[in-house]
């Protein structure tokens, strides 16, 4: 049941709807250039996996969905949260570990929520958004709410336990989940195509009796078009489906990683094919002025570097928050060291 | 004065899931062949009165019973995960230390995971190394999370409840060899037993012995041995494990001057350890005699009978090492 959605050449966007899409995009890439710059500078200290390169999966996805919609989405979830409508200062502040992030600074990128927009976490652990997005989707029926679930995750994580018990669980009590997989070509470190058996990602889905698509995720019209067809689906009982979104991580693993454990020209190759560039010459096609377009980027850039500013002016927790939200029956005792 | 039942102990938490789940819809619960009363009966026509939606069958998917469950309840829901036997939640450890335990607070506190994770513990005819363990240790190391395990089947009525109106991941151990252990429960739909306090089993004057699920049993027998030869002991049911009722235990010690700790799991790296070394801490100046520790040996749980009783703590063990600290 595989289909390979049209590109975006063979089908009409509304010229708005991409200019909407491609500002998406545009935050998202600003804010993950932010971030880099602040991982690298060490304003920001743990961990950041850039999602640069894969913008188009989250805007075209997240568009097609309510605010009553939710999501989960990995250690590479940036663009997610944007996507979905979390404030990216709220997330900038969380990256920089300080007060009035996201959560409060005690998660860090990894752990970025936004419950407000539906966005029910990141997570550290590769994989573990399938379960707690079906369990997103089973509370939603047995409460008997039309919401639907979108579960994002990278191909290093079908090679999980957890993969094959979600899939198999969204089946069997007929959730209303798209899993959408992000390949990205990497699990990690490793080519996935290494370490991954059989015939991949949909060959293991459809073993599952879910129907499967095949979208190139760096044509964000594509995305766009593709999920506006299948979340109504979803939406109304179809039960789950499976989307993989065949796309390129321009940078390494995380901030740090200079990814030289990859064809060199290759990697640079991936760049001509950048979807905010792909994008923008669709919109040039469709008429868009090359002022315009700058306009957009500059408003972006800005918009994160202010963030950025603030974040790093921004205070740090206040000390008892170490010990607060972790349990109501037994928690600890914060004593205030004088 | 509400009234009382002779009930099992199996029956007593048959009820509690029963009545909350009169009570409160959000409450439902998970596992595999719930349907057909779960595996020890303990969810015996339940599908019956609340439907297979909300006693649902899953497939055997540990670490997606559980993660589902922190999804589900991170939306709204209550749900009471069945693990079916302690040794098998393991399959979904990272689900419930690195989820169920962490995500409110690594959000923030913008969610909360109430959920019950019940998971049947400990030495039951004959089951070996996989279907024998006692783990609760593991689980009182990880912020986040409460742990219960209640002896009487009063206790694992009101436990039950009270867990599942907890806001917090709650780990619910209860022992597979007391499931026809019959007692006295109230019947009163909101019966609850707190989550901390500790029950005061028997009283004693010589020696404080604290244990919890069914060593306490045991211990009840070794109590009644040890006074043949003139050994009075107290005996505390700790019955919720994190938080534990230092309270209490510091009271009896300072009564007593002695103090021992039992349980059925491993000694080395048991909780008795955290309860020797805390009271150590903080009343080492009242001991009259070093605190003792009986627990299994560490080794695997034999098949064989003859072997798997090597492991068993039983009230003639806990009478020898009551003799050694009262000869101190």
């Amino acid at each position: 049941m595989s289909r390979q959605a049209t590109s975006t050449d063979g089908h009409n966007i509304d010229r708005d709807r991409l200019v909407d899409l491609y500002r998406t995009m545009r935050r998202i890439r600003a804010f993950e250039e932010a971030a880099e710059k602040a991982s690298i500078t060490g304003q920001v200290g743990g961990a950041v996996h850039l999602s640069i390169g894969q913008e188009a999966i989250a805007a075209g996805v997240c568009a097609n969905l309510r605010q009553t919609d939710q999501i989960t989405t990995t250690h590479r979830g940036h663009g997610h949260c944007i996507a979905k409508g979390t404030d990216p200062g709220a997330m900038m502040l969380e990256l920089f570990g300080k007060e009035g992030g996201t959560c409060g600074g005690k998660g860090g990128s990894m752990h970025i929520a936004d419950f407000e927009v539906g966005m029910l976490g990141a997570n550290g652990v590769v994989a573990a958004g399938l379960p707690i997005a079906v369990g997103a989707a089973h509370g939603a029926k047995l409460m008997g709410e039309d919401r639907v679930v979108v579960c994002f995750f990278g191909d290093g994580a079908i090679n999980r336990g957890p993969f094959m018990e979600a899939l198999n669980w969204a089946t069997v009590f007929k959730l209303s989940v798209l899993f959408v997989c992000e390949q990205n070509g990497f699990a990690s470190t490793t080519h996935s195509d290494a370490v991954t058996g059989g015939g991949g990602a949909n060959a293991r889905a459809e073993s599952l009796g879910l129907e499967a698509h095949t979208v190139d995720g760096n044509d964000v019209a594509a995305v766009d078009a593709l999920v506006a067809d299948l979340i109504p689906r979803i939406r109304g009982g179809s039960g789950p489906m499976f989307l993989s979104a065949n796309t390129y991580r321009l940078k390494g693993h995380t901030s740090m990683d200079p990814a030289l454990y990859r064809d060199q020209d290759q990697a640079a190759a991936q760049w001509d094919v950048d979807p905010l560039i792909r994008a923008a010459d669709e919109l040039r096609r469709l008429g868009l002025a090359d002022s315009d377009l700058a306009a957009i980027d500059s408003a972006a850039t800005g918009e994160m570097s202010r963030v950025s500013e603030a974040a790093d002016a921004a205070d740090t927790p206040a000390l008892e928050h170490a010990f607060a939200d972790i349990q109501d029956v037994g928690a600890p005792v914060w004593e205030a060291q004088s | 004065m509400s009234t009382m039942s002779i009930i099992s102990y199996q029956e007593a938490a048959r009820q509690a899931v029963a009545e909350e789940m009169r009570r409160d819809k959000r409450v439902w619960a998970l596992g595999e062949d719930l349907g057909r009363g779960g595996v020890f009966g303990q969810y015996k026509g339940l599908v019956e009165e609340f439907g297979p939606e909300r006693i649902a069958d899953t497939p055997i998917s540990e670490a997606t019973i559980m993660g589902a469950s922190v999804g589900a309840a991170l939306v709204g829901t209550r749900p009471v995960v069945e693990m079916r036997f302690a040794d098998f939640a393991l399959c979904a450890v990272d689900e419930m230390v690195n989820q169920a335990a962490k995500a409110r607070f690594m959000f923030g506190g913008q969610a909360r995971v109430p959920m019950v994770i019940r998971q049947p513990s400990g030495m039951w005819r004959s089951s070996a190394a996989q279907h024998s363990q006692s783990l609760e240790a593991w689980y009182t190391h990880i912020p986040g999370l409460v742990v219960a395990a209640p002896y009487t089947p009063a206790d694992n009525k009101g436990l039950l409840k009270s867990a599942i109106r907890c806001d917090d991941p709650v780990i619910y151990i209860e022992h597979k060899a007391n499931w026809d252990l019959e007692g006295e429960v109230p019947d009163d739909d909101d019966y609850l037993v707190p989550l901390g306090p500790a029950r005061l089993a028997r009283e004693g004057a010589d020696i404080t012995l604290v244990t919890w699920s069914k060593m306490v049993g045991e211990a009840e027998q070794a109590a009644l041995l040890a006074a043949e030869q003139g050994i009075d002991i107290e005996i505390i049911d700790l019955r919720t494990l994190w938080p534990w009722d230092q309270e209490m235990v510091f009271a009896s010690v300072a009564k007593t001057k002695r103090l021992m700790v039992v349980h059925e799991a491993v000694q080395v790296g048991g909780f008795g350890a955290e309860i020797a070394a805390t009271v150590a801490e903080h009343m080492a100046h009242v001991l009259v005699a070093p605190i003792r520790r009986l627990g299994a040996p560490r080794a695997p749980i034999s098949y064989a009978k003859p072997l798997e009783d090597l492991l068993r703590i039983t009230p003639e063990k806990i009478v020898a090492l009551a003799s050694e600290q009262m000869a101190v």
